[in-house]
This record gives C-alpha cells, sequence and structure tokens, in this order.
C-alpha cells in the first residue's frame, strides 16, 4: 500500500478509487456485519452470496461489501442494496440464491424481504421509507452502510481523510476555533465541551501531550462505541489526528475493552493501514506534523471508562480513579496534559472540520448540537441502534423510530444513561433529549443508553438491577461506594423479597444522599440516579410492595403468584411445560397451580395461548 | 509558599500545596480520619476526612486529605452537613468491620455506636476479609517502602488486601510497617524471640549483640542498608543498645 505524501496526492488517489470503481460498472450488495447480524449468521450470507454471483456469473457485476452495524439489529440480517438502497431484512443464508437469481438478476423486488411494519401492516421496500430510518439523522452511523472497514480507501473514496487535509490548511488555531464554536460536547456522558478541554490541553505547558480514545464502552445495554469502531473505525482515527494536531500531541490510545474482539480488529487493521497510506507516523500528508496511535485493550472493568482510572490502566496500575482537583488535560497520563474524549465524540471532530460550525449548529439545539446515538433497547419494537438529532422527544425516539412496545403493552418508564441514568416516566415522554434537559430531570444522556420498559416492568427491581451491577463495578476503593451501594442494594432486596418498612425507604434516601456527597468518581456520585429516580416517579410502587406485600409489576417472586383464570381451556401445554410438574387439571377442564411447590418461573404464563394465566 | 486560608472561619496558614488535612490539624482542628498517615501519600478512601470548601465562590465538599492547601480557600470542618455524612461513613464501617475494637471505640470517640446497616445473621461476605475496611494504608506503605509486596485485588464489593494474584508476598522483607499502620488491626503479625510470621512467611530476626533481643529481620536489614546506603554493621545492636553504648562514651569522655 502506497504512502500519500500530502493533500494533494489524497485527492489525486480518490480520484483514482472514483473512476476505477466508476470503469468497473459494479453495484454494491452491503451485507451488515454488526455484532447483532454476525449472531444471526450474516458471515454465512456473506459466503451464500459470493458463492452464489459466481455461480450465476455475476461476480463482474456485484461486489459483496460486509459493513459494520446498519443500526436495525431487530430485523438482521441486513442486506442493503447500492445504490437504490433497497432493503432486505432478515436475510438468512438459505435465501441468498433466489435474492440474485431474481432481484440481482431479474431485477424482481422479493416483497418477502421487506419490512412489515407491525403497527400498520404497511410493507416498505427501501431504507429511506422506513419509519425506523426515516426519523434518525444518520451523520455518524450512515457511513456504516457504506464501507468496508477493513479496507481504508473505501473510507477514502467516499471522502475520508479529507478533514483532516482541510485542518492541515486550516491551522490548529482555526481548528480548535471551529470544535468550540460547533459546541461539540463530550459524548461519553458528561456534555463537556470539547474545544474547552482541547483548549486547555493546548495551553498546558509539557514537552509532551497525550490524546486518548474512550473505547471503555460498559453500560449494559450499550452498543454504539463499538459499532462505530466496527463499522467505521477510520472515522474515530481521523477525528484523533486532528485532535492531536490542534493539541500538539504525538501520541495517542485507544483504550478498548477485550470483550470487543470484533472492534479490536478491525481498530488494529485500520491503523496499520492508516501507517501505510501515512496518516499515521511522521510528518502526515507532509505537514511536518507526526503522530501515532496504540491499542490497549482494557480488561472490562466498568470504573475504567472513568477518565483518570483509564490512565491509571494504561500505566499499568489499578484501575482506580484518582480525586480530580488537578484535571487531566492539565496532569493525566503520565502526569502529562491529556485529552480524553469518546468514541462517539472523535467521531463528530472529521465532520465539523469538513462542513464547518454552521451548519453543524444547524444540527439539534442551541445547547446540545448535532446528534446523538442511542442504544434503543429493552421492550420496544425496533430494538438497535439509533442516531438522532439532539432535542428530539423521547416519544420521537421510542415511538417513531423505536416503533413503540411490543404485543400492545403500555409504556412505563424508560431509562437512560446506563447505571449511573434515571427512569423517566411516560408524563416525561415529551421531554427533549439533550444533555441539559435530561439532567435536570435526574437522568442524564451516558453515553446514550435507552432501555425502554413496560408495565410488567417492576421499577423496583430496576433499581435493585442497577445497584447489584454497581456493587460489583465500583472499583471499592470509597467507602462511601463500595459499603454504600452494597447498603443500597441489600435494603432494595429486602423490599423486594417483602421485609421492607417505611423507615427502609427513609434509610435508603439519607444513605443515598451520603453517597451522592461523599463519594470520589463520577460513578459513586451517580449510581444512586436509578433508585432516586424510581422513588421519585415511582414511589406508589415501593409502598405497594412495603405496605401490601405486593408487586404490581408481577415481577419480585417472594410477593407474587400464578394464578390460573376461568379462561383455561384446559389444553394441558402449560402442565407439561411446567419444569416443577406442579400444574394438575384434567384435559378440558380448569388446571391449577400448586402454590407450594411453584417457583415462580412464569413459563406457565409465557406458553398459554389463551392468556388465562395471570399474575397476582 | 505559605497560604493564607480559613478553618471554621478562623485565619490560619500552610505550606500552599501541602495537604489540606495535615494543615487543619497542625493549626489545631480535629478531623478524623482513618486511611491517612503523613508518611505516605494521601488516598482518599475511608472519606471520614470531609470538609467543605469554598473557592472562588463554589462550595464543594470533598475529602481533606487529598485537597491541597490554596491561599484564599474557606474550610468548614464540623458542618451540620459534614457531621451527618461523617456519621453514615462510620455507620458503613461499622457494620463492614464489626469486631474491630479500634473501629468500635473510634467510631464511639465520634459518637456513632451503632450502625443500621449491620445484620449480625448474615454471613460475612468475605470471610477473610472481616475486618479490613480497604483503606489501603498498608498497600501505600508496603509500595513507598519500595516493596510492592502487597495489593489492592479484585474491585467492588469483592475488594481485598493480599498478595499478587496467584502467588505469595515474594518481595515481602517482614518490616510489619502494613502491621504498623492498619487502623483496624487486621493484618495478622506473630513474633517469637528469634522470628517474625506475616503474610504467610517467616522471616528471621537479627539478635541484638548486646542483648540479644530481636532488632529487625534480616530481610528487612538488607533493603534497608541498600536503600539508605547505611553500614553494612548498622543494625548490629538493638536502638536501646546503641543508646547505652553511646552513653557510657560520653560518660568515658566527660570523666
Amino acid at each position: 500500500m502506497a504512502r500519500i505524501a500530502n493533500p494533494a496526492g489524497l485527492g489525486a488517489h480518490r480520484q483514482r478509487l472514483l473512476a476505477e470503481r466508476e470503469a468497473g460498472g459494479k453495484k454494491t450488495v452491503a451485507v451488515c456485519c454488526g455484532t447483532g447480524c454476525n449472531a444471526n449468521g450474516a458471515e454465512k450470507v456473506v459466503a451464500a452470496f459470493r458463492e452464489e454471483l459466481g455461480k450465476q456469473g455475476l461476480a463482474d457485476s456485484y461486489e459483496i461489501k460486509p459493513t459494520g452495524c446498519h443500526g436495525f439489529c431487530e430485523r438482521g440480517t441486513l442486506v442493503l442494496l447500492h445504490p437504490e438502497k433497497r432493503l432486505y431484512q432478515r436475510v438468512k443464508p438459505e435465501a441468498v440464491a433466489e435474492i440474485v437469481e431474481k432481484t440481482l438478476q431479474g431485477g424482481e423486488a422479493l416483497e418477502q424481504h421487506f419490512y412489515d411494519n407491525p403497527a400498520t401492516g404497511e410493507k416498505h421496500e427501501f431504507e429511506h421509507d422506513i419509519p425506523f430510518y426515516k426519523h434518525q439523522e444518520r451523520l455518524i452511523l450512515g457511513q456504516n452502510g457504506e464501507i468496508d472497514p477493513t479496507d481504508i480507501d473505501d473510507y477514502i473514496a467516499g471522502g475520508g481523510y479529507g478533514a483532516l487535509a482541510k485542518a492541515f490548511e486550516m491551522g490548529p488555531e482555526k481548528v480548535l476555533g471551529e470544535v468550540k464554536a460547533a459546541n461539540l460536547r463530550g459524548r461519553g456522558g458528561g456534555g463537556f465541551p470539547a474545544g474547552r478541554k482541547w483548549e486547555t490541553c493546548r495551553d498546558v505547558p509539557s514537552e509532551k501531550r497525550y490524546v486518548i480514545c474512550n473505547a471503555d464502552e460498559g453500560d449494559p445495554g450499550a452498543f454504539m462505541d463499538r459499532s462505530i469502531l466496527e463499522g467505521n473505525p477510520h472515522v474515530v482515527i481521523e477525528g484523533m489526528i486532528i485532535g492531536a494536531y490542534t493539541i500538539g500531541s504525538d501520541e495517542g490510545y485507544v483504550y478498548v475493552r477485550n470483550e470487543y474482539p470484533l472492534a479490536v480488529r478491525r481498530l488494529s487493521i485500520a491503523l496499520e493501514q492508516a501507517r501505510e497510506r501515512g496518516f499515521l507516523g511522521e510528518d502526515i500528508l507532509g505537514s511536518g506534523f507526526s503522530f501515532d496511535i496504540r491499542v490497549n485493550r482494557g480488561g472490562g472493568a466498568f470504573v475504567c471508562g472513568e477518565s483518570t482510572a483509564l490512565m491509571a490502566s494504561i500505566e499499568g496500575k489499578v484501575g482506580e480513579p484518582r480525586a480530580k482537583h488537578i484535571h487531566t488535560v492539565v496532569a493525566g497520563l503520565h502526569g502529562r496534559p491529556t485529552n480524553l474524549n469518546n468514541v462517539e465524540t472523535w467521531a463528530n471532530v472529521p465532520l465539523i472540520v469538513e462542513r464547518g460550525a454552521d451548519w453543524y449548529t444547524s444540527k439539534g439545539t442551541k445547547g446540545s448540537p448535532g446528534t446523538k446515538i442511542f442504544s434503543l433497547v429493552g421492550k420496544v419494537n425496533n430494538t438497535g441502534l439509533v442516531e438522532a438529532e439532539m432535542g428530539m422527544t423521547l416519544r420521537q425516539i421510542i415511538f417513531d423510530i423505536g416503533g413503540g412496545i411490543p404485543g400492545g403493552r403500555e409504556f412505563k418508564a424508560v431509562q437512560t444513561g446506563g447505571p449511573s441514568g434515571g427512569c423517566l416516566p411516560a408524563s416525561k415522554l415529551d421531554l427533549a433529549v439533550d444533555f441539559d434537559t435530561l439532567w435536570e430531570e435526574g437522568s442524564m444522556m451516558g453515553s446514550g443508553g435507552m432501555i425502554v420498559m413496560d408495565d410488567r416492568t417492576c421499577m423496583v427491581d430496576v433499581a435493585k438491577y442497577f445497584l447489584g451491577f454497581l456493587k460489583f463495578e465500583s472499583c471499592g476503593k470509597c467507602t462511601t461506594c463500595r459499603e454504600g451501594l452494597r447498603r443500597l442494594h441489600e435494603l432494595v432486596q429486602d423490599i423486594t423479597e417483602g421485609r421492607g418498612t417505611e423507615d427502609t425507604i427513609g434509610l435508603i434516601e439519607e444513605l443515598a444522599e451520603t453517597v451522592d456527597a461523599a463519594s470520589l468518581c463520577a460513578l459513586g456520585t451517580t449510581a444512586t440516579n436509578p433508585i432516586k429516580s424510581t422513588l421519585a416517579h415511582f414511589r406508589d410502587e415501593y409502598l405497594a410492595h412495603i405496605r401490601d406485600r405486593r408487586c404490581p409489576g408481577g415481577v419480585c417472586k417472594a410477593l407474587i403468584r400464578y394464578e390460573i383464570t376461568e379462561a383455561c381451556t384446559g389444553c394441558l401445554v402449560c402442565a407439561k411445560r411446567c419444569p416443577e410438574k406442579c400444574i394438575t387439571g384434567e384435559k378440558k377442564q380448569l388446571h391449577t397451580i400448586d402454590q407450594s411447590r411453584c417457583i415462580k418461573c412464569g413459563i406457565c404464563m409465557d406458553v398459554c395461548k389463551f392468556d388465562s394465566v395471570r399474575v397476582v | 509558599m505559605t497560604a493564607k486560608f480559613k478553618v471554621n472561619g478562623v485565619e490560619v496558614e500552610a505550606e500552599a500545596g501541602s495537604s489540606l488535612l495535615d494543615a487543619v490539624r497542625q493549626n489545631g482542628f480535629e478531623v478524623p480520619s482513618l486511611c491517612h498517615h503523613e508518611a505516605v501519600t494521601p488516598y482518599g478512601a475511608c472519606r471520614l476526612c470531609l470538609v467543605e470548601v469554598t473557592r472562588g465562590g463554589r462550595k464543594k465538599i470533598t475529602t481533606s486529605c487529598n485537597y491541597e492547601v490554596q491561599g484564599g480557600i474557606e474550610v468548614l470542618t464540623d458542618s451540620e452537613q459534614i457531621r451527618r455524612h461523617r456519621a453514615m461513613v462510620l455507620e458503613l464501617l461499622l457494620a463492614e468491620a464489626p469486631r474491630s475494637v479500634s473501629l468500635r471505640s473510634f467510631a464511639a470517640a465520634h459518637g456513632v455506636r451503632n450502625s443500621r446497616f449491620a445484620r449480625p445473621d448474615a454471613p460475612a461476605l468475605l470471610d477473610e476479609r472481616e475486618g479490613c475496611i480497604l483503606c489501603g494504608l498498608c498497600v501505600r506503605a508496603c509500595e513507598e517502602m519500595g516493596r510492592d509486596a502487597i495489593s489492592l485485588l479484585q474491585r467492588g464489593v469483592s475488594k481485598e488486601v493480599g498478595p499478587p494474584p496467584g502467588g505469595e508476598a515474594d518481595s515481602c522483607i517482614g518490616c510489619g510497617s502494613c502491621h504498623a499502620v492498619c487502623p483496624t488491626g487486621h493484618i495478622a503479625m506473630r513474633d517469637t524471640a528469634k522470628a517474625r510470621e506475616i503474610w504467610g512467611r517467616m522471616f528471621d530476626f537479627v539478635l541484638c549483640e548486646g542483648c540479644g533481643r530481636p532488632v529487625i529481620t534480616t530481610a528487612h536489614r538488607d533493603h534497608a542498608i541498600e536503600r539508605g546506603g547505611l553500614p553494612a554493621d548498622y543494625y548490629l545492636r538493638c536502638a536501646e543498645c546503641k543508646k547505652s553504648g553511646l552513653a557510657a562514651r560520653f560518660a568515658k569522655v566527660g570523666s
């Protein structure tokens, strides 16, 4: 792979790539090979396409491109036919022969692969017509369906590294001005203005500065950062080079968790190719600026996403946060000024440089410009990765993009911001989603996790879940965080198991206040958000557990029992599936559950076709 | 450089950049802590030395051990808020190490005798950690002795102190610093006339040429002589015998 020596060389190389493609005249079939689709067999779909194209003599007319995540994980494996952007969903390897024959060869659209809207029954043929995509603004994620993450030339052909060339032309001062004017805010959770962080770091006198990409994504249910790294690693690398150039750093790190093997692999390939092409190393694009990036694999501790713990971990020390009376931009990695941003923040940088702050601030809200990627998961029809303009309401994200709640059930709450975020009830659905609004409501943007819950969710159980997660993921340094979270978890467990009193709530609130106020890092000071927000919005549910020994969501095993109602047809299915064999009844006769032996697994309710099992 | 600042409304002075906890104590104010020792780097684990600091018009609650003294700050060591949070921290610590006599008397001295979090019937989460409050003093003392024989392991509620995972305290020299700084008396150390047992290892003592009592472990002697550049015969006699020897020499000179 030849080195590109200067911006003119980059332009010429890009023109050459485009000319070659035009001459080749191949159409592209993009197969989503994100982690979700891979689990659904995407790699077999790719192999089937390649084999079938060969068999049917179309190998010269089509290019099969394994890409990163397209976002619509619910409907994988996704196959996107360029250039018309026809989307075939839930494609199995067995269906590939027909797709090649009828669609690629014969031009016929195969309706069975169209998206069918469960709400309206409508079918949609093209990606841009599907509500899931139609309401999104996919500035970052959009490229995931276009490029092969293992081929740097694919990124260059689409204009990649053009922003870097432009940045060299602008000079560091102007780039910084643009990032500041764009009011790019940290996508990792804090929402701190990136431009100000860069400026402070640059202005600290030092011989050496570092830039770091935080890819230690650890929130349960969040997978946007891994999807960017897996689908478009170069956009992150380009952002980091621009940042390093602006700040005056010659060494960068990507701290990525080892549980993301595909992200690590694709990032490593991308870094290698960027070095070969001369975007990393000495005298990048003839600018005289030198910079390189190393990959540091984390061991999967949630707390290592905290900047000071992350830096301690890179230094080979125990991943514990330290007090930030002196900020890491002043004294971070190895005591040097260090600028750390998260994956998604870095991915926004090339866009801002390329299109300018005026364009960028036209997206989103005044206080939070641009877009944010959310992992939309839980009880929602369209599970997946969603990129929405800041300022969209929760309702638009969950119902217009997410397609609402499955099975016609009722929306109960949405948890935003992961374990440090809060649960917002239906009355908050019309809130505009941006950094400040969520914060004011006792939740947070966090890294963009969005867990949707329906009426069969117990909010006390949700609080217990997050406390249980955090008591193991706290680094354990502060008494208030380590012991405080352990005790909060115990107290909430008392409530879910029917031992709670109203004093328990009082003690929880008192302890939560100390954990908030007295913990060292943001893990501790935000860890009580799930419990505080559920107590604020769903206090009745806590009281039902305490006063009536009842779990309204029908979740807490100690407080519920399953009963078979008159609607039972006596089909025997529940009795056969019951693991404890504690359901008795004759065929076509009402069945009954032996409560003394029931383990409350809920299988009877799940398998009953007549809705005759209920929780009381 | 000396910095002027206020503690509970009183104007005081201390070296700028020094530990705020040390500074307020030197000025006669009482602030409790369990994880701080002047000889080792501040860590901020126990959260007892919380104070309210107002700087540039902004007030915040912070631990004072790892907060650096700056001119113009205003510190409250005993506000209603601070007392409340401190009492809560003590309750958490008491529930964590209910059998530690030293911790119980420390808490009582600060007005906390019972913990609402105590669960006498529940089995200890980690039996071997019973009594340890993970203040990290032992680990820092060891590190600053230059040995790193023990470390903090795991995280969250599973965190504990011990030798490296899967190994032994190979670089331990039996100096006993960890034992000496432990605020809850959790680190076991057993001395006999000739040897010391700690961290599952035995260390021979250098016996005093004068009185025959233990001076230091042989491993500690080697470490100290090398690190401190001391003469090879530095530890032949115990401190007492050295003193009396010296006194005898002075007496001779004087006569």
